[in-house]
């Protein structure tokens, strides 16, 4: 603010950010999520992010949704409505509304004026009390206070009242009397406002067509599904956040897609395992036996499976990991996010160890990437990490929807079957016979006599025969070295966004830094400061991004890790000149925003045409 | 080192099973374990046993984890697929493979290290699991491969070869076996192969996870005065509760044996496990009275053998998990994709 001492009222149709502060285990969600369905509901594009604790019941928790009619799905920042439902964290909640702002809270119990702000518009309703009339029972109590509120911001955003109606009956089809209750809280929440406040406030949705054929969904469930059309039949896995749900929804899917018509039998396996050792080294024994196989983990298991990474790379067996990246290193931030295992997953394991990794920006591509893995890692032979984080995985987001072409037929990669062995086809498990440094294999049980071989970590000659000769070991390394460039030609190419004029800086990121990405690009356009964008989708990277960095004089390399571990492999793997690459790197466990970026890198340019002032000063 | 093929020459009156296979047709590579190693003669019991069960040698995989016994793999069964995995990860490997192909026989081989140590975690849950497996432990209280420590097998109170005294108890697998879950649990010793043979070939055609301890002295740092796992102990201490005869479901059983110091135990697939009792009161169906009689002995320094345990009504892992009759890894595309069609309705539903 400048001089004006009372700040501007906010003015916004279908472009603000509302923030729920809750406690956690009290039913908040559903309700943020009804609310969040609403607004899509009307045609208009939304973005809600999960703030939340390693926590079951009683810590606070935060619903950030932001609401873009110009379809902008990154974190945008601030607050324009604060809904405050948790006194532990009032005083913080109030301090980050932004000026202007508007707080709705439980005006129950009476609150010195002190613990308001004057700069921001301020609505009470007496929730608890308007529960406690409704309802004798205190679970009751405690969830139809979530519902009232969503009635309430209903009126004061002037919402369609029926929109909402309807989702509730959709949700509880089937279940009358849940439904009736509901609406009646949410009536109760409506009327309320309608009578005690001033509905509408400046902040309002308005029906609009921004949403289109978009489906939402969150990366972990697009991921489970991934891997169901990917061909999936064995996962192994043990519980941990942020990936536990990749697996909750394979299993789910599996039901209802995989369960045998005839006789109810499953055509699949799930097995929880006693660790993640245990769960990648199931993942490699049923890959090694011609399953397709995966397990789902997070940073901390990423670390202790690294010894089995290094089996399954060196005995070439075709596994996939999907690594939804949480806050590190150590326990780190268990639910906040972050792009930081980056450097892990490339060279995991002792030795010397390249892996395969796809990086998705939204479900969209944990879909597509997810059942695309599976083929690459049977093509290749060898691991595919795919690497989302937290914000994909647990937010629920606006996508492209899902499509899958029938023609389609797995690529299960170089396999001898039998007849080829009874043919005399010559078979030497580590033999490069096609010049991709791909080798055959035979999956267990083919032939009686013919392509047995021993599988090992140790080193072995081309026919799998244990050998340390260094003739041996050199063949085999030079040959995975091809593998490894058979790879770029495989992996997703990169996706270029060009500025509207020619221009010497260009932008790499890679993920869930897309949506913030695209927002920022507009903006600099509007500054009139021109970039270039590549958006990474794949570790071996392909010779096009070598390029487009020679192609510019700098080129930021935006991430969400401390190190810039993106640019420290770009500069490893590319042998790019390490002046050229520019850091931009946000890492304090909440999802990148726009104006980061864009600020960054203005400042960056800034900073940058006065440097050789500065040089000849000195 | 040289890796050595073994000649394939036959003599013409070489004994053939049902299937047409010689016995070599079930060896593998030349053993590099050392001289009089008793790995080596459970190796040649896996042979005889397969050769004998008329067992494809392509439908079994045989899994490892690391070290001595780890090798041994390679130098059994040569037309299988064998998997020598990470230091006491055999047992999931397995657990995967299993998941993958459910018609293939699965023969897990381990040590005391590799199982009672690094691996300690991963045998128990395997035994909990069900899994349909035969688990060998070539136990002999010793790290060999890395000179002579001890294993967590090792028994307090015995002396390394240079006389140093194991002061830490002993974990017994077997008791572990028992108390887990497992449901065909056995020690057998590697020297004696009239035992030990019968308990490999009754494991192999159970259902559900089959444990067997071999007790298999290693002769170059266990096989001294004051080792309680030397050829000389164990024949010593040997206190077997039975004698195991398998008979395959289509054999006739030739051998009479007086009344009452039999038992019979008809396992799944109608193999017939005869047990002939050394001890009158032992009751190999009793888990409980197992696990106490383990530890009775085992307090006067006997080495109890035989088969201690099994459980004619087994199951396996695939009957908990409920999957399809047909191997996952055969299941085509069609069986495994919804198409495009299911993803139209699970589209609308996401709006």
């Amino acid at each position: 603010m400048k001089s004006d001492t009372s700040p501007k009222i906010a003015q916004r149709c279908n472009d603000f950010v509302i923030k729920f502060a809750n406690v956690n285990g009290s039913g908040s969600a559903s309700a943020n999520e009804l609310f969040a369905r609403a607004v899509m509901r009307m045609g208009v594009p939304i973005a809600p992010r999960n703030i939340f604790p390693s926590n079951i019941q009683g810590m606070p928790t935060w619903y950030e949704l932001r609401v873009s009619g110009a379809g902008w799905l990154g974190r945008r920042g601030g607050c324009d409505l604060m809904v405050a439902m948790n006194p532990q964290t009032w005083d913080r909640d109030i301090a980050e509304i932004s000026p202007g702002g508007y707080l709705l809270y439980d005006s129950t119990k009476t609150l010195p004026r002190s613990r308001f702000r004057s700069d921001v518009v301020v609505l009470g309703l007496p929730f608890t009390e308007m529960c406690n009339n409704e309802y004798s029972d205190p679970r009751q109590r405690l969830l139809f206070k979530n519902i009232m509120y969503v009635g309430a911001l209903t009126a004061l955003l002037d919402m369609e009242f029926a929109v909402v109606e309807r989702l509730i009956a959709e949700q509880y089809r089937g279940k009358d009397k849940l439904i009736g209750a509901n609406i009646n809280a949410l009536k109760i929440g409506y009327d309320a406002a309608k009578e005690a406040l001033p509905c509408p406030i400046g902040l309002h949705v308005e029906r609009a067509n921004g949403v289109g054929d978009k489906i939402f969904i969150n990366g972990n469930n697009a991921c489970g599904l991934g891997a169901v059309y990917g061909g999936a039949t064995v996962a192994a896995w043990y519980p941990i956040t942020p990936s536990t749900p990749v697996i909750e929804a394979f299993s789910s899917y599996c039901r209802k897609y995989r369960t045998d018509p005839d006789n109810g039998k499953a055509r699949y396996a799930v097995v929880q395992a006693e660790d993640e050792l245990a769960s990648i080294g199931m993942v490699i024994g049923a890959a090694w036996n011609g399953a397709r196989a995966f397990t789902a983990t997070s940073g901390p298991g990423i670390s202790l499976m690294q010894e089995f990474f290094g089996l399954a790379y060196f005995a070439e067996v075709p596994v996939v990991v999907f690594d939804v990246q949480r806050g590190g290193p150590s326990t780190g931030m268990p639910t906040r996010t972050q792009q930081s295992d980056l450097i892990s997953c490339a060279y995991a394991s002792h030795g010397d160890t390249k892996h395969v990794m796809l990086f998705p920006e939204d479900p969209y591509e944990c879909f597509t990437l997810g059942a695309q893995a599976f083929d690459l890692a049977e093509r290749l032979q060898t691991p595919v990490f795919i690497l989302l984080d937290l914000d994909i995985g647990m937010n629920d987001s606006l996508c492209k929807p899902f499509d899958w072409d029938d023609q389609r037929r797995y690529d299960r990669g170089k396999v001898m079957s039998a007849a080829e062995l009874e043919a005399g086809k010559n078979f030497g498990r580590y033999l490069d016979v096609d010049g991709d440094g791909i080798p055959w294999r035979t999956i267990p049980g083919t032939h009686p006599t013919k392509g047995a071989f021993f599988s090992r970590g140790t080193t072995r000659n081309a026919y799998a025969k244990y050998s340390e000769a260094g003739t041996d070991y050199v063949y085999n390394m030079e040959r995975l070295r091809r593998k490894f460039e058979t790879a770029k030609k495989l992996v997703p190419e990169p996706v270029v966004q060009r500025a509207a004029q020619p221009t010497r800086y260009g932008a790499i990121y890679y993920g869930s830094t897309s949506p913030a990405m695209a927002e920022a690009f507009a903006q600099l356009n509007e500054q009139g400061i021109p970039v270039d964008l590549m958006r990474v989708r794949a570790f071996p990277f392909s010779d096009t991004i070598i390029d487009f960095i020679a192609e510019h004089d700098y080129v930021f390399v935006v991430e969400q890790n401390e190190s810039g571990q993106l640019r420290m492999l770009l500069l490893t793997e590319g042998e790019v000149d390490p002046k050229k690459l520019l850091r931009v790197l946000h890492y304090d466990g909440t999802p990148i925003t726009a104006s980061f970026i864009s600020g960054r890198i203005a400042a960056a340019l800034d900073a940058h045409k006065v440097t050789p002032i500065r040089k000849v000063a000195s | 080192m040289t890796y050595f093929a073994k000649p394939k020459l036959l003599r013409p009156d070489t004994p053939k099973n049902a299937l047409g296979y010689t016995r070599r047709d079930y060896e593998g590579a030349i053993s590099s374990l050392c001289a009089g190693c008793g790995h080596d003669s459970i190796s040649a019991a896996v042979v005889q046993a397969c050769f004998d069960l008329d067992i494809q040698p392509h439908r079994v995989a045989k899994l490892s984890g690391i070290g001595c016994s780890s090798k041994t793999p390679d130098y059994f069964l040569g037309n299988s697929h064998g998997f020598n995995t990470t230091h006491g990860r055999m047992p999931s490997v397995l657990t995967g493979a299993a998941l993958a192909n459910r018609d293939l026989i699965y023969l897990g081989v381990s040590g005391d290290g590799d199982s009672a140590s690094i691996g300690i975690g991963q045998f128990a849950h395997a035994m909990r699991r069900g899994v349909d497996m035969t688990y060998l432990v070539e136990n002999n209280g010793v790290y060999g491969l890395t000179k002579g420590q001890f294993s967590a097998t090792a028994d307090k109170g015995s002396k390394n070869k240079r006389g140093v005294v194991n002061t830490d108890s002993p974990i017994d697998l077997v008791a572990l076996a028992l108390q887990l879950g497992a449901t065909y649990v056995a020690r057998s010793f590697s020297g004696d192969k009239e035992q030990l043979i019968p308990l490999i070939k009754g494991a192999l055609r159970h259902r559900g996870p089959a444990f067997i301890d071999v007790i298999s002295p290693c002769v170059t740092f266990n096989n001294h005065a004051g080792s309680t796992k030397s050829y000389d102990y164990v024949r010593e201490h040997n206190d077997a509760v039975n004698r195991l005869d398998f008979i395959l479901p289509r054999d006739q059983i030739e051998a009479s044996y007086a009344p009452g110091e039999l038992r019979r135990v008809v396992q799944h697939d109608g193999s017939i496990l005869l047990l002939r009792k050394v001890k009158t009161d032992y009751d190999p169906s009793d888990r409980v009275g197992a696990m106490n009689h383990l530890q009775e002995r085992h307090a006067l320094g006997e080495i109890v053998t035989g088969l201690l345990f099994v459980d004619s009504a087994s199951e396996s892992m695939h009957r908990h998990l409920n999957t399809v009759e047909k191997p996952l890894n055969q299941l085509h595309d069609a069986y495994l994709c919804p198409g495009n069609h299911a993803l139209a309705a699970l589209n609308a539903s996401l709006r």
